[in-house]
């Protein structure tokens, strides 16, 4: 039951990982080949590219990086609770709430000491 | 017979995943096949019937702590775009202790007299862990919230003082 349904997914799954090789392939196979230095330059919208793509990124996206773990946790947390919400009434409703909440008082907390504002 | 040949492509990819990891030459490429290597793992639990340790696996391991290490390592100086080797002088030490714990891990499995558990998975376990959290397990459920959000203000904390 559970093999057939995972099977699924993985026919979907190696769909999708086929699927771009097979759209480039054929686009190679139909499509006029007459190159000239301006199509065979890097296309970004229209702009010319300036700089490399390697470049050193802003330290701060680590902060937004541990936050968002933070709530990724929470959410591997309430799924089972999802999963399960027909089954375990109100109660349990509240309880969830109660976690969410002490959550959202560390968003709180996250955005007095501005540490959501772009610096 | 075929979940048997289904793991073995699994495991066999996740290998060539991990060696990816250690192999390759830009650190970037190796947290990629971190990724892979973490998605090959998650396979294996739903093989397994982990079901929920399946999801935490992509949840946690590829939304989170991947997306952590490249995040580390697009902001070092250093290393973006950089090629670097693999090898360094003590490679042979490094050598050394991984067979030992590969002979040690090896000696363990086989030793060990693992107890098989034939019951089946029930068909709603996702939702029994559910109803476990808030119900029986409520405690640790919610002190779960108060460790996150330690964790939560810690790393705050961390990040502002630099």
């Amino acid at each position: 039951m559970l093999a057939q349904q995972y099977g699924l997914i993985g026919v979907f799954a190696l769909i999708a990982f086929i699927f771009p090789f097979v759209t480039l392939a054929f686009t190679w196979l139909i499509r006029p080949k007459r190159p000239n230095p301006i199509k065979q330059s890097t296309y970004e919208c229209g702009i010319e590219t300036v700089g490399d793509a390697w470049v050193q990124f802003r330290a701060q996206y680590y902060l937004f990086a541990l936050i968002f773990v933070v709530f990724d946790l929470e959410a591997i947390f309430l799924f089972p609770f999802a999963v399960a919400f027909n089954k375990v009434g109100w109660f349990a409703l509240f309880e969830a709430i109660i976690f969410v909440l002490m959550l959202f008082f560390g968003l709180i907390y996250a955005w007095k000491k501005n540490a959501l504002e772009w610096q | 017979m075929v979940g048997q040949a289904l793991f073995i492509l699994t495991a066999g990819i996740t290998l060539l995943m991990a060696l990816g990891v250690v192999l390759a030459r830009n650190l970037f490429h190796a947290a990629l096949f971190l990724v892979g290597a973490f998605f090959g793992i998650a396979v294996l639990f739903i093989l397994l019937e982990a079901e929920f340790l399946g999801a935490a696996q992509i949840i946690i391991y590829i939304g989170a702590i991947a997306t952590l290490i490249v995040f580390a390592i697009m902001l070092s100086r250093h290393v973006m775009g950089k090629e670097a080797g693999a090898y360094n002088r003590n490679w042979y030490f490094a050598l050394a202790g991984v067979v030992f714990f590969f002979l040690l891990l090896g000696w363990l499995l086989i030793k060990m007299p693992f107890n098989l558990v034939t019951a089946e998975v029930p068909a709603d376990a996702i939702a029994q862990i559910g109803q476990g959290f808030v119900g029986h397990y409520v405690v640790p459920f919610e002190v779960a919230s108060v460790l996150l959000l330690v964790a939560l203000i810690g790393a705050i904390m961390l990040a502002r003082e630099r």
